[in-house]
């Protein structure tokens, strides 16, 4: 079985493991579950740091930084922001 | 032990994490441990492969996280709860952007790829990733009141849009040498690209600010499915998890909007919505209606016994949640069970209202949305309407009307309805609301702001 093959068993079944978790989370929590799951697309973090690190030539590199600095602006906004939400819900 | 295998366990571990950390949201109580766990799991992988990789040089890499941090962490801890849709547009803007460079970087490696797997993948991300980037920035300036919320339409919008679609599909072939067109890939992949861009403001510009929560949820959607197209490109299946995890959870919440408004995703994303198409705008508002002032609400709402209160994107505007929760507070002390009707819609995003109303302190368990709390209008004595409109208007219940069949808030069966709003102007649907001129229905005009702080004090002065 190739690569693809591989890889697409594990976005199929991921997509559905997905599904099922996040179709519990209640409504009154879909804020903070967009800007968490938000962050949580912000992995391609890892890409960029493959790219900036096995770049070759100033494009690449330019790429691989913008990458990098985009990417983080989704993780470390993302996951901030949702903790920020997340500590006001409260229960009187 | 193999050290690559360590380096695939501790991506697997980091997938682990984001699963379960995500299944923590399913409660208010543990949902915070459940985004920590789920910043670990990013840690995890960040560290996997900066440990994997040969890296040559840490000072490009080191000043793409500081801007990017910088950027991120002051945004996050500056924004306010009401622009909470605007921060969520940038986030997704730049999660699909990163994916995108990626996949460029990629094909500006090696232009000569050829239409194999990586070939195809790296234009699946390009085109998804630059979609979802400039996407999210048309949606960001719409919400932001940088440009109109209104739809922008032309003539043949849709075939126009179809057209250059299937263009940059074109395009992106002949870049991997499917199609001779005798140009440099690397040059067929540049307007490829130009194109996806263009066509991400396409796809936004018709849409019309009350359907941003739909637009929000599908480019959320989007950004999951172009870090999965990354992984696919760079053969990472950390990637290809974390972004089928958010491309279903997008999903999702994309199917509860579009039932929210028993729309489908074709009319929200092709129909143009909004405006009223077809309304006699001048018959609007001008039926007799009963209005109130603010001691006259006080008394409606301060000797009963249950009050619901539908908070809609006017309270966001207004910035009259903490006046609301006030409000709440003085009347629970006077024996009134207060409580707070969402409905899935109300706002500019998902869950937009429950956030305002846990920014202002109101107890998550006082929070019910549509299904939990509609059977329960019929038995409420007063109902507080706070800046909702085409959410509780009682035309959904026509066939004839335009949002015919959309689940609304049944608050035209409590004993009195309340609604604090500017004017009698129409809500997004572009008509005329029949609860205004109910006869048991109060208009209480005015800024929410102001009204909800001149309620404060008539509710202090109840006997």
């Amino acid at each position: 079985m190739g690569e693809l093959m591989i890889g697409l068993y594990v976005f199929v079944l991921a997509t559905l493991a997905g599904r099922e978790v996040i179709t519990k989370v209640p409504p009154t929590l879909h804020t903070p579950l967009m800007s968490g799951a938000n962050a949580i697309s912000g992995i391609s973090i890892v890409g960029a740091i493959v790219v900036a690190a096995g770049a070759e030539g100033t494009t690449q590199t330019a790429l691989g930084i913008a990458a990098i600095a985009m990417a983080t602006i989704n993780v470390i906004g993302g996951f901030m922001v949702t903790d920020r939400m997340l500590s006001m819900f409260k229960k009187r | 032990m193999n050290y690559d295998i360590v380096i695939e366990l501790t991506y697997l571990l980091s997938a682990v994490l984001f699963v379960v950390g995500l299944k923590r949201l399913q409660s208010p109580a543990t949902a915070r441990a459940g985004n920590a766990l789920a910043s670990l799991a990013m840690l995890v992988a960040i560290v996997a492969t900066l440990i994997d990789t040969q890296i040559l040089s840490w000072t490009g890499i080191l000043a793409g996280v500081v801007i990017g941090g910088l950027i991120g962490g002051i945004a996050a801890r500056r924004v306010e709860m009401t622009d909470m849709p605007q921060l969520v547009g940038i986030l997704n803007g730049s999660g699909g952007g990163a994916s995108a460079l990626v996949a460029i970087a990629e094909f500006v490696a090696n232009p000569a790829i050829g239409a194999g797997t990586t070939g195809v993948t790296i234009m699946l991300g390009t085109l998804i990733g630059a979609v979802t980037f400039t996407g999210s920035f048309v949606a960001f300036a719409k919400l932001q009141g940088i440009m109109t919320g209104n739809p922008i339409t032309f003539p043949a919008q849709n075939w126009v849009n179809l057209a250059i679609f299937v263009g940059v599909l074109f395009l992106g072939a002949a870049a991997l040498g499917l199609a001779g067109l005798g140009a440099e890939p690397l040059t067929l992949f540049t307007i490829f690209l130009a194109g996806a861009l263009v066509l991400g403001v396409l796809i936004v510009i018709p849409i019309g600010g009350a359907d941003m929560p739909v637009v929000i949820s599908l480019l959320n959607s989007y950004s999951g499915l172009a870090a999965s197209a990354a992984g696919f490109v760079i053969g990472n299946m950390v990637l290809i998890i974390s972004g089928a995890l958010v491309g279903a959870s997008g999903l999702i919440l994309t199917q509860l909007m579009c039932k929210g408004m028993n729309r489908s995703l074709a009319n929200v994303a092709f129909g143009g919505f909004g405006g009223g198409a077809g309304v006699d705008r001048a018959q609007i508002g001008k039926r007799p209606v009963k209005s109130a002032d603010a001691e006259a609400v006080a008394a409606e709402l301060g000797y009963v016994n249950s009050v619901v209160v539908v908070p809609g994107y006017g309270l966001a505007v207004a910035q009259a949640q903490h006046e609301l929760r006030k409000v709440g507070d003085l009347l629970v002390a006077r024996g009134v069970d207060v409580r707070y009707a969402i409905h899935p819609v109300a706002g500019r995003m998902p869950g937009h209202m429950n956030v305002l109303l846990a920014e202002a302190d109101v107890s998550y368990d006082k929070l019910f949305d549509l299904d939990e709390i509609n059977d329960d209008f019929g038995s409420t004595d007063a109902v507080l309407i706070v800046g909702a409109n085409d959410v509780v208007n009682p035309a959904a219940r026509d066939p004839g009307s335009i949002i015919a069949g959309m689940p609304i808030l049944d608050v035209d069966r409590a004993r009195r309805v309340i609604v604090m709003k500017r004017s009698l102007s129409p809500g997004f649907a572009g008509i005329d609301n029949d609860l205004f001129y109910m006869d048991n229905t109060l208009m209480f005009f005015g800024d929410a702001k102001e009204s909800m702080s001149e309620l404060v004090r008539e509710v202090r002065e109840l006997a």
